[in-house]
């Protein structure tokens, strides 16, 4: 293979303004965290809203969360972001989808549309942690819960929803790392988050190895450092005597 | 003196099962009443019916005037001023033993966190366990947790106390230190409705034993008479008690 390496890319101009290819993968970076921490946010809301619907006792609740998850968890995430982002628009009343379309600059309509996406599909990936954790807990608890006199509301928030998400923070940390990785797809809106802008250097540069590698590394260095996050978050909640919990 | 709970012939479905059979029944303000029976005869679901933990098809439990099957009482206020202990302690394993005596007072009494504070450490004094108030239920034994569960439930200045078995989960060793708070209480003249087979302490405490077998009240009579007249009770009652007796 002919390739000519050049790590020092990244320092060069990218002859656009006064940048350099390295200025192009912080934009990136800053516009991934932007659409995840803000994807999460909605999915941790609606998922544990969700999760713990699927537990009540009746049966309409549970049933549309029910629905809701199957619908989410079996279309493609790509097909999900394309309804978001080309058909849900034009079913707006006219007011909104002229906001949609002109109001507001191509770049924040593909995060909306992706933000709202990811947080959508990733609560329903939620939904179903919380409603192991809740159904992983001795029903006693439950029980010892009503028993004292707590509404229902009452025994979620202050008995069951403090121990479920204890149990469930390992695989939300897998659902928070996803939500990362799959923040990509908004490069096929034409949204200039990081692997978009790794394509654009490639493209610009011809240097599409260190691109690769760089954006490699990047998304390697940010999933290891949520990972540590939510491994601090485990060990701060973590209940003395209980769980793995020291005596 | 007033009937605190009657039961008046309740039955109650599992599908097709039967599992309560027209129990009629009663706790007189201040009686002490063991319901004892083998496994499956229906005597926890029969107690977890007096404050509504197991919905029932037919019949009514009054409480203290409330009727405990109709759909207009307010569940959560009935069960606040019944107190309930379970066989497998149900502390809030994620609330120091501080706040698990404290949590339902400060929510569902409405008391101060200084006030509920206060109370919670003078019955964990009573039970013998102010020293242990900083810690969490994981780290108490299981006869130290009962207790805890039971100056839980005291905390709440209950009407009536229920125990469902609150020593078969017990090491044999700590089955005495539960047992002897739940004699004081008896003493000081609570309302009780115990579910054990705990004979001994039937016989010390109890004015009436209940004897259940499939679902069904077989033996609903005085103390004395219970285990003094044997030859009085039925075959099913005889062949309970020359079993549990012989050890």
């Amino acid at each position: 293979m002919n390739y000519h390496w050049d790590w020092g890319i990244f320092f060069k101009s990218t002859g656009v303004g006064s940048e350099i290819y390295l200025n192009w993968f912080v934009s990136g970076l800053g516009w991934t965290i932007a659409v995840a921490l803000a994807g999460w946010i909605i999915a941790l809301a609606l998922g544990s809203v969700l999760g713990v619907m699927r537990t009540l006792p009746g049966k309409l609740l549970p049933a549309i969360a029910t629905a809701y998850v199957e619908l989410f968890r079996n279309v493609p995430l790509l097909v999900q972001l394309f309804i978001w982002y080309f058909l849900v628009p034009d079913l707006l009343p006219t007011p909104l989808e002229m906001w949609f379309k002109q109001g507001i600059s191509p770049a924040t309509s593909a995060y909306l549309s992706v933000v709202v996406c990811l947080g959508l599909f990733t609560a329903a990936r939620v939904c179903e942690q919380v409603r192991t954790g809740i159904q992983a807990l001795p029903r006693g608890q439950n029980n010892a819960a009503l028993a004292m006199g707590f509404t229902t509301a009452q025994t979620y928030r202050f008995v069951l929803l403090p121990q479920a998400f204890r149990v469930i923070i390992p695989p939300l940390t897998s659902e928070f790392l996803n939500i990362f990785k799959n923040s990509s797809v908004a490069s096929l809106i034409g949204l200039m988050e990081l692997l978009a802008q790794t394509k654009q250097t490639a493209e610009f540069s011809a240097n599409i190895f260190e691109a690769f590698t760089l954006a490699t590394l990047i998304y390697f260095v940010l999933n290891m450092s949520l990972m540590g996050f939510m491994a601090w978050v485990e060990k701060r909640v973590r209940i003395p005597g209980m769980m793995g919990g020291s005596k | 003196m007033s009937a605190m709970i009657s039961i008046n012939n309740v039955s109650k479905w599992y599908g097709d099962f039967q599992v309560l059979t027209d129990c009629t029944t009663g706790v007189k303000k201040g009686e002490v009443v063991v319901v004892c029976g083998p496994s499956g005869s229906g005597k926890s679901t029969l107690i977890k019916c007096v404050n509504a933990l197991e919905p029932f098809q037919k019949g009514e439990i009054i409480v203290d005037g409330i009727s405990v099957g109709d759909p207009k009482t307010d569940l959560p206020k009935l069960r606040s001023r019944v107190g309930m202990v379970f066989q497998h302690f149900e502390l809030f394993p994620h609330l120091s033993i501080t706040e698990n005596l404290a949590i339902a007072q400060v929510k569902v009494l409405g008391r101060s966190q200084e006030e509920a504070r206060d109370k919670g450490l003078k019955l964990l004094d009573r039970v013998g366990l102010k020293a242990h108030a900083h810690k969490f239920p994981g780290q108490l034994s299981g006869g130290q947790q009962q207790r805890v569960a039971i100056a839980r439930a005291l905390a709440m200045d209950p009407i009536a106390m229920l125990f469902d078995e609150p020593t078969s989960a017990l090491d044999p060793e700590m089955i005495n230190e539960v047992l002897d708070v739940m004699t004081e209480l008896a003493q000081e003249g609570m309302t009780m409705m115990c579910v054990t087979h705990e004979m001994g302490f039937a016989r010390r405490v109890a004015h009436r034993v209940i004897f259940m077998d499939k679902g069904a009240i077989v033996e609903d009579c005085e103390k004395d008479a219970f285990f003094g007249d044997i030859n009085a009770r039925s075959e099913r009652a005889r062949q309970f008690l020359s079993k549990i007796l012989q050890h």
